[in-house]
């Protein structure tokens, strides 16, 4: 009995009060993105800002099950939540609806419902059971095989549904796995991958091959332990064939959307023109979404005040363009407390997955911070034109009912995992 | 070490984003301008520009609607070009051209996509404007000119340039803003505020409604109707009697220092410079460099003055007590000065008084009394600064600061002046030709009225000035404050004595007017032209300056002829007729009115162009005009009687 009255304050509050600013600043700003008259009907359920407010209204009944729900629940059916998940993605191929080209949408009576939201969620308890479990070893190729397979289901299913945004999240497992001893090398791989990338489009494959051998060559006779000559013959070959092959990806394998997002955003496309012609077709979001986030300036212009806003020139701006709205109506100053927020909220979950006692709740903590931090990288990213367009959600805040409660799911998940590691013995 | 990666890079990237939003909200962001934000429809309503009337209560300017097609360029959508050039009655190449050429303006910002639409062209474009976006009808209000008089002092106006919007944000393109005359001095009162609404749009550019309930909204305020003090029966008969002569005529009411009348010969129809035809008729004024219809003559014309600034003479030589009236000097067909020799219409041996020597207009008399001023105290270098500073209070060798648009400073040369032309020595007779008005003394016709003015006055003016009363506001206070001379008010008598005696029985005795007593001064100036490299002269500018009636004046003026020969035979004639008109409202010299429609100075005019030699003075003889051009004044004149 005595655990039973004092279990509310074993849950972090720090957490749970940064996820209700975030929810709470979010419904505002969907409020403003999507009110359409003078006069405000806050239970209008026809209206985006209606229904947030009853998706936010039902998350604390979803809160209190999550809460109440044993945590050993979580570890010990994360496999067959894992598999239900998987079930339903795969379900989408047959029963699925289509918006704006992805089939990610099931359609129950007026309701849709994204289940590649959940699977994230599904996904990070399946990879936290796996790793946790004591015949694992990161080290080993094999487990690291399963592990990336366990991973790559889901990411494959949404790809395949056309949700490159999805697809792209499921990269947030790097940092649970190498924080759990994925060897050095994947780290330093992906960073030469990037690099390589970058330059390869942006120089031309002849120059990056000439940097690299550069690169490699006073790598390998500045080296105290000079590596064997072979091996780094070897590495010069990867990199050049690295470089050809990034031309090929991008020239032949992504489709001329994707190509034009990336050519706009290394600013590849040098005929002013064609620049013009960019903006006004598929770079017209993001371009009015840094105007909408520019005229904001120091201050903003005020709940409700912003023209752009008011004006709904940022398309989809009360989803993944919510940003730009903070960044019209509360300027400079709003901008920045949302970016801390999320920052501090992400902190606090790597803290607490850090103090956790069991494998399973810090794998499963670090995988909720993660998810979180490449949401917040791409989303708002994205918006103030820093990487290029890539359609997710800003987490808790965006608008749509599968997004607030898939990451509520994941999110108190954890805090009742949290609350509960002082019985983990 | 594996525990930070996701700890410094959810810190880097939080810092990262903080620096982006500074950079795009506090650097490059500008403080927000309503203006600017193109989620806002900016409805401009325009006022009624104010009318102008004379000084009896015509209306001489007043409004007619016109309509101009707007457009911006980012909102245009693709359109039936072919039609919409049609409809427009423009070709495509124009089309392109004026499209290429707003979008380089701005494309976010209305600019005139074609000006000025006739009532009819507007009406068939109206209905079908919806169909065309980014185009759009915004209505504006022209002149009209009831009399075609006056376009020197009326002015016009005309569509601002990038310039007037950079100098003035209260301008955007397409508006319209005086550019001459009153219309450009008194700009801010005519043109009142133009009405501004902001209406918020969303991104398909549909009005969702007021923006903020219309608090920014600027309601707009009707222009001001001005009085002007022009007399539009005088401006109107000194433009019929300039006609076919160069020059100009102003007319100022001593007693006010109101313009009556202010002609430039040649003129134009100020009616040519309204709607679609303006900048076609423009062009061809402003290439008319040979008569120079824009150049307004009778304030910028620079002109030696002759032998009315003799008066002035007169005046300095009594006020620095060099001369009295009745000192005499002879005159001996001239003056001799050193080697040289000035010569003069008097006989040999001829003894002239202060009053006489102004009725004969006597070279010598002012020459010696020239020479008496600059060499008062044996220093002629102190002596001309005297004389300088005697001259300016009459509002001479400088800008006179009045309400007219246009205008030149003249000169009057004082010890400065002279200085680089004689840096050693200095002696009154170097500069003896200023004794007789010529020599390096300048004046604009408006500068010679005023100087009659002050005379008529004996001793102050009023500012000469075109405005008169402003609807719900006073004109202001420089015009109504008078400017002493430095000269007593008694030295002025024995001067007007003498200019009543050229009417009576001097220069100008065949000019005389019944029953008014005109007092006046002619003038012959001799003048020359470049033509071919070579320095040649040319028939002398006819002058005549007057005032009337002795006492009490009404009307002051100074009349300017170019290449009319002596002062009595053009400007003495229009001086008369002009003041008969003014004070007696009919003509009785209608010989005087005749014999000026009849002759011209075309010819005249048109000798340093000829190529040929060319006959001038009394070598040449005066021709008269064509008798079709004759009888169309002769209409002319008598249509205007019957109004």
């Amino acid at each position: 009995m005595v655990r039973e009255t004092n279990r509310h304050f074993k849950f972090d509050w720090i957490t749970i009060i940064l996820f209700l600013l975030l929810v709470g600043f979010g419904w505002l700003n969907i409020l403003s993105a999507s009110h359409t008259g003078e006069t405000i009907d806050y239970f209008d359920f026809s209206q985006p800002y209606g229904k947030q407010l009853i998706f936010i209204l039902l998350t604390f009944g979803l809160i209190i099950i999550i809460l109440s729900i044993e945590a050993k629940f979580y570890e010990r059916f994360s496999s067959i939540i894992y598999i239900i998940s998987m079930v339903s993605l795969v379900g989408l191929f047959l029963f699925g609806k289509n918006v704006n080209g992805a089939t990610s949408w099931y359609a129950i009576g007026g309701m849709t419902l994204q289940p590649s939201e959940f699977a994230k969620a599904a996904t990070a308890l399946a990879v936290a059971k796996y790793i946790s479990d004591l015949n694992t070893d990161i080290n080993r190729f094999q487990d690291q095989i399963k592990t990336l397979a366990i991973i790559i289901i889901p990411a494959l299913l949404v790809l395949l549904q056309n949700d490159t945004g999805s697809t792209i999240v499921y990269a947030a497992f790097f940092f649970v796995l190498y924080r759990e001893g994925l060897p050095k090398m994947y780290l330093t791989l992906g960073i030469i991958v990037i690099i390589l990338s970058v330059f390869s489009l942006k120089l031309g494959f002849l120059i990056t091959s000439i940097i690299s051998a550069i690169a490699i060559v006073t790598l390998h006779f500045l080296s105290k332990k000079r590596p064997p000559i072979l091996k780094s013959i070897a590495a010069l070959i990867f990199c050049i064939g690295l470089a050809y092959s990034v031309k090929f990806f991008y020239q032949d394998i992504l489709k001329p959307h994707q190509q034009d997002r990336i050519s706009l955003w290394l600013r590849l496309e040098k005929d002013p023109e064609k620049l013009e012609q960019m903006k006004k077709t598929f770079a017209y979001n993001l371009n009015e979404s840094e105007k909408a986030i520019s005229s904001g300036g120091i201050t903003g212009r005020g709940f409700l005040e912003g023209t752009r806003t008011t004006g709904k020139f940022v398309p989809e701006q009360h989803t993944d363009y919510i940003f730009s709205t903070v960044g019209e109506e509360w300027g400079f100053l709003g901008s920045t407390m949302v970016v801390i927020v999320f920052v501090l909220l992400i902190l606090r979950i790597l803290h607490l997955a850090e103090l956790q006692k069991s494998q399973f709740s810090r794998v499963y903590g670090y995988s909720v911070a993660s998810i979180i931090f490449i949401h917040f990288l791409i989303n708002i990213g994205m918006v103030m034109g820093l990487i290029p367009t890539i359609g997710i959600p800003l987490p808790l805040f965006s608008y749509g009912g599968s997004g607030l409660w898939a990451f509520t799911i994941l999110l108190f998940i954890f805090i009742k995992l949290d609350s509960n590691k002082i019985n983990e013995w | 070490m594996r525990k930070f990666l996701l700890f410094l890079s959810v810190v880097i990237v939080g810092l990262i984003f903080i620096g982006r939003l500074f950079y795009l909200q506090v650097y490059t962001s500008t403080a927000h301008n309503l203006f600017e934000d193109n989620a806002l429809r900016k409805v401009y309503d325009y006022p009624k520009r104010g009318f102008v009337y004379d000084r009896n209560g015509e209306l001489l300017v007043a409004n007619q609607p016109t309509y101009d097609v707007m457009v911006i360029p980012r909102e245009v959508k693709p359109l039936d070009t072919l039609e919409f050039c049609n409809l427009l009655k423009i070709d495509k190449s124009k089309f392109i051209e004026t499209y290429k050429k707003a979008y380089r303006y701005s494309p976010r910002l209305p600019s005139v996509f074609v000006a000025q639409l006739s009532k009819e062209d507007y009406a068939v474009l109206q209905e079908k404007m919806r169909k065309y976006e980014g185009f759009y009808i915004q209505k504006r209000s022209l002149r009209h000119y009831q009399r075609s008089i006056g376009a020197n002092v009326l002015g016009d106006i005309g569509e601002v340039g990038h310039r007037d919007i950079k100098a003035d944000p209260y301008y955007t393109m397409g508006d319209l803003k005086g550019k001459q005359g009153i219309e450009a001095s008194y700009e801010n009162i005519l043109r009142g505020v133009k009405g501004l609404k902001f209406i918020q749009k969303d991104r398909f550019n549909r009005d969702i409604g007021p923006y903020k309930e219309g608090q920014f909204d600027i309601l707009p305020e009707q222009g001001k109707d001005i009085t002007i003090t022009i007399d539009a029966e005088l401006q109107e008969y000194g433009e019929l009697l300039m006609q076919n002569k160069r020059g100009g005529v102003i007319a100022i009411e001593p007693s006010s220092g109101e313009i009556l009348a202010m002609v430039a010969a040649p003129t134009y129809d100020p009616n040519l410079l309204v709607g679609r035809e303006r900048s076609k008729n423009f062009t061809k004024l402003y290439n008319d460099t040979i008569a120079k219809p824009l150049f307004n003559r009778s304030l910028q014309g620079e002109y030696e003055p002759g032998s009315p600034f003799k008066l002035m003479n007169a005046l300095i030589g009594l006020q620095e007590g060099v001369i009295t009236p009745n000192e005499t000097v002879t005159c001996y067909a001239g003056y001799k000065y050193g080697n040289r020799f000035m010569k003069c219409h008097c006989y040999i041996g001829r003894r002239n008084n202060m009053v006489s020597g102004i009725q004969e207009s006597c070279n010598a008399y002012f020459a010696t009394t020239y020479r008496k001023i600059l060499d008062k105290n044996g220093n002629a270098s102190e002596g001309i600064d005297t004389w300088s500073k005697h001259a300016k209070s009459f509002g001479l060798g400088n800008f006179l600061n009045n309400d007219l648009y246009v205008g030149q400073k003249g000169r009057i040369p004082d010890r400065d002046y002279y200085k680089h032309v004689y840096p050693n020595t200095f002696y009154s007779t170097y500069t003896i030709s200023n004794a007789i008005g010529q020599g390096e003394v300048a004046t604009t016709p408006i500068q010679l009225a005023n100087m009659i003015a002050a005379i008529a006055n004996r001793g102050y003016y009023y500012t000469p000035h075109i405005i008169k009363s402003i609807e719900g506001d006073t004109i202001p206070k420089r015009f109504t404050i008078p400017k002493h001379t430095t000269i007593a008010k008694q030295h002025f008598d024995p001067v007007i004595e003498g200019m009543h005696q050229v009417y009576k029985n001097g220069t100008a005795k065949w000019l005389q007017v019944k029953d008014i007593d005109i007092c006046g001064k002619t003038g012959t100036v001799e003048n020359f032209a470049i033509i071919d490299s070579v320095r040649t002269q040319l028939t002398d500018h006819s002058i005549f300056v007057a005032f009337a009636p002795k006492d009490n004046p009404k009307i002051a003026l100074a009349v300017f002829v170019e290449n009319g020969y002596w002062g009595s035979r053009f400007a003495g004639k229009v001086a008369s007729l002009m003041i008969e008109k003014h004070i007696k409202g009919y003509i009785t010299r209608t010989d005087l009115e005749d014999w000026l429609l009849r002759y011209g100075l075309e010819e005249e005019y048109a000798k340093p162009y000829s190529g040929e030699p060319f006959n001038i003075n009394d070598k040449a003889i005066v021709q008269p005009v064509d008798d079709s051009e004759y009888n169309r004044l002769k209409e002319l004149l008598k249509k205007f009687k019957t109004q």
